[in-house]
């Protein structure tokens, strides 16, 4: 890595600006510092990190160019085990992004009986076994925890696989990219379609090209509002045009977002507008792995033919730019880390195919830690890449996420499906009964978490005395226990009058709420007994 | 213009300023960015074009849809006001006896109430219904009753009124002042047996005598009251002037009696319903006895 060769960095491919600027080396404290753009795959390590001391180099004009014109993307297509995975990973996810909504799973006659629903109409969260109210909507904030921490964990670890396999962008952008291979063919053939002049053969094809896209977006649109409510009536009530106008405009925007971030925008989606390159970027440290490319092992680039010739001269990059060829993003993985590069390992697969034809060894482009990297170069042994995942950060952040789930599943395992919460009346605080005796009315309000109705017992706990009555049932049927039966998975308020007798001082009590059914699933809430000179 | 300098690293130029060592690179916007700038003055013309958006002097461009913010909530009342409208027809129809058969009707009826309430009845009564004693507005909540607390009775008084100055079916009743009527001493032993009625004090003889010829009669012979009259219960705990020594002697002498107006023809009869439901559903709200077996109430289901 040390003392390479200063006239190499002007075999980097040569830049667009200032090709006829004088590139003046500027001496300062004894050390030369040059103005010329290197590249940092071949540039010496110090001058990454080199602070460029305030100098004032040469004044000149350089043309300004606010904007930049996209160049299109046309990756080549490639076989390998990195690209068997992201098949893999596609199939899998686009299955599940499709197909949970028409999961089924039985909850009884009083709910719905698909298995993943986000019920907003009634405010219920169903996800298979579990059902979420929306006062527990911490499981919600606790999933979302660990999908950050998650992220952190997948990160430290391998990167940032989450954009290279798992991302939706990702993965709609390569199922689009498919569309076009099977439209329009390979690299070559879609370089000359798209320079090709606009004919009625290029009509007939992107108008072909398009309306696959359209079909595409319009089902990913159609997908989403399928968990939002039960999916086959939501079809049928769709297609019949009787569902809410919501469903058709939440449709119509994700089928035109679709449309434009998968069919057009694509990699520009993840250089520009994506804050998650950057995030990801900055928890990434020395010892993560990334796929990069081995400036050491591969510069000087030479063809086959010239390494022939002075093979001592060449590394193992052949320089034939079949890593630029088969990258989703368009970039070059050989100039180093960046934020376009997605880590989706395509180089790789593209690079060692190469390597295997040319009979050099695999992994010039490769899954490597940055301190790896440099042990490699530096001839000392390094270890399989599979050793980069065990190290403490990544223990540490799989410990947190893993306690965090636990915690949660046990927390949904034992948590209760009664509730009752007490209301009192504070205006009167009590009321004076004919017969001396005092009144306080509270409202109640009694949860049913199962999906059937439960009858539920409310009783007075403490209160000598003292007797209830219900608004249903009148103060005949006043006594210290009343049972209502409680609608499947709602809440019940009731009004609850408790009477004690004459001389009853202001005091603390509680209710109590007891599921009469095989569970006996009970709550207890406190509440408070004014009386006539009591508090005052 | 200056100090710009192409950076190593990226090939791209610098924006020309340096604070401690870091530097920005002048990246360019992706073409598109502009794009999106268009859209948004298109978008922004056909917003002008299509809703108000220029303030005049006195109102805004109105913009060719014609909405407004106005509009839309005086929409959105409309349909509330239809909603009620099927309440308030239902309503109508039902005679009050069977309300609280319908409970769905009946928690309608009470909710109304209950915006009435605040709105008619809270000056007097209260906004909790709890009335004051020191001013003698009956308390609603709880079970004593002058004139009686059913559904009906309930209805009637808010249709009449009480003590209603001009109206012929009017709730009345007038206890005349007895000042001057005992002495000192007749006067301290009949407040000791009215006291000792409700079980506050020691019965008094002389005091019962005095009761009998002077307030049996409207009273009862025991002051259990008549509602017929509007004669309070007197052998209870409630007492709605006061039930000190002091208060019920003034209360023999100059008795203080409340009036109420009447509402009829001031609120219509689904309002003055929906009031009776929620003064009877406060907890203190009576049975009828005999109205679920007669056969003179008929259920007008048509209107």
């Amino acid at each position: 890595m040390k003392n390479r060769d200063p006239g190499r960095a002007s075999s980097a491919p040569p830049r667009r600006e200032g090709e006829n600027r004088d590139w003046s080396v500027v001496v300062e404290d004894g050390r030369a510092k040059t103005n010329e753009p290197v590249s940092g795959a071949v540039a010496a390590p110090e001058t990454t990190t080199l602070r460029h001391e305030p100098h004032e180099p040469p004044r000149q004009h350089l043309p300004t160019k606010l904007f930049e014109k996209r160049t299109k993307v046309h990756n080549k297509r490639i076989d390998g085990p990195f690209r068997r995975f992201k098949w893999f990973v596609m199939f899998v996810t686009l299955a599940i992004y499709y197909g949970t909504p028409w999961i089924r799973w039985d909850r009884g006659p009083y709910a719905p009986d698909q298995a993943v629903l986000v019920d907003i109409a009634n405010r219920r969260f169903y996800m298979f076994g579990i059902e979420i109210w929306p006062h527990e909507f911490y499981y919600v904030a606790g999933l979302l925890i660990m999908a950050a921490i998650g992220l952190f964990l997948v990160t430290s670890a391998v990167g940032r696989a989450w954009c290279g396999y798992a991302c939706p962008q990702t993965v709609w952008t390569d199922l689009f990219q498919h569309v076009d291979r099977f439209v329009d063919g390979d690299r070559n053939a879609r370089i000359k379609l798209d320079a090709a002049p606009l004919g009625p053969k290029k009509i007939a094809k992107r108008a072909y090209k398009y309306t696959i896209y359209l079909v595409i977006a319009f089902w990913t649109g159609g997908a989403w509002i399928m968990y939002f409510a039960d999916a086959p009536t939501l079809v049928r009530d769709f297609w019949a045009g009787e569902a809410a106008p919501a469903a058709y405009i939440t449709v119509a925007i994700l089928t035109l977002t679709t449309f434009t971030l998968g069919g057009f925008m694509r990699e520009q989606v993840c250089i520009y507008m994506c804050p998650w390159p950057r995030i990801q970027t900055a928890m990434m440290d020395e010892k993560a792995l990334l796929v990069t490319y081995k400036d050491w092992r591969g510069e000087p680039r030479g063809s086959v033919k010239k390494a022939k010739k002075n093979p001592e001269k060449f590394g193992d990059c052949i320089d034939c730019l079949q890593c630029v060829a088969v990258c989703p993003t368009g970039i070059d993985i050989r100039e180093g880390p960046q934020v376009g590069c997605i880590t989706c390992a395509l180089c790789i697969d593209a690079c060692d195919k190469v390597m295997a034809e040319v009979g050099r060894p695999r992994g010039l482009i490769d899954y490597a830690t940055l301190e790896d990297c440099e042990k490699e170069a530096n001839g000392e042994a390094t270890r399989p890449p599979w050793k980069a995942l065990l190290r403490p950060r990544t223990i540490a952040y799989f410990l947190i996420w893993g306690s965090i789930g636990l915690a949660m599943l046990f927390a949904l395992g034992a948590r209760s499906h009664v509730g009752l919460s007490v209301l009192p009346d504070r205006n009167p605080p009590y009321i004076l009964m004919s017969d001396g005796s005092v009144r306080n009315s509270y409202t109640l309000k009694l949860r049913n978490m199962e999906s059937r109705p439960r009858e539920m017992e409310i009783a007075l706990q403490g209160l000598p005395g003292a007797v209830m009555w219900t608004d249903a049932t009148g103060r005949d049927a006043a006594a210290r226990a009343q049972i209502k039966a409680v609608p499947a998975d709602q809440v019940l308020a009731v009004r609850a009058y408790v009477i004690a007798p004459e001389g009853a001082a202001t005091q603390e009590f509680s209710f109590r709420l007891i599921s009469r059914d095989e569970q006996r699933e009970s709550v207890e809430t406190e509440a408070r007994f004014d009386a006539p000179g009591g508090g005052e | 213009m200056i100090n710009k300098r192409i950076d190593g690293p990226t090939g791209t130029e610098t924006v020309g300023h340096e604070w401690d060592g870091i530097e920005e690179l002048d990246t360019p916007m992706p073409r598109w960015w502009l794009w999106t700038l268009y859209l948004t003055i298109v978008w922004g013309v056909v917003y002008v074009i299509l809703y108000p958006a220029w303030p005049l002097i006195d109102k805004a461009t109105e913009g060719v849809l014609g909405w407004s913010s106005r509009g839309e909530l005086a929409e959105e009342m409309s349909v509330v006001d239809q909603a009620r409208v099927t309440v308030r027809e239902e309503l109508s129809r039902i005679p009050i006896e069977r309300l609280p058969e319908n409970s769905g009707l009946f928690a309608q009826a009470v909710a109304g109430g209950r915006s009435a309430f605040q709105v008619h009845c809270s000056q007097c009564h209260g906004s909790g219904a709890a009335g004051s004693q020191t001013l003698g507005y009956p308390n609603l909540n709880d079970d004593d009753w002058l004139w009686g607390g059913d559904l009906k009775a309930i209805e009637y008084t808010l249709v009449n009124g009480i003590r209603a100055p001009g109206v012929e079916d009017t709730r009345a009743s007038v206890m005349p002042p007895f000042e001057g009527a005992f002495d000192a001493a007749q006067l301290d032993a009949l407040v000791d047996h009215v006291l000792s009625l409700g079980g506050k004090e020691t019965r008094n003889p002389a005091g019962a005598q005095t009761f009998q010829d002077n307030c049996s009669a409207c009273h009862g012979p025991v002051g259990e009251g008549n509602r017929e009259l509007g004669a309070p219960r007197l052998n209870d705990a409630i007492w709605l002037y006061g039930g000190s020594r002091e208060q019920v002697r003034e209360q023999i002498l100059n008795p203080k009696m409340g009036r109420m107006p009447h509402w009829s023809g001031r609120l219509d009869p689904v309002t003055i319903k929906m009031l009776s439901a929620y003064v009877w559903s406060l907890g203190g709200g009576e049975e009828f006895v005999e109205v679920a077996e007669d056969p003179a109430v008929e259920v007008d289901e048509e209107p």
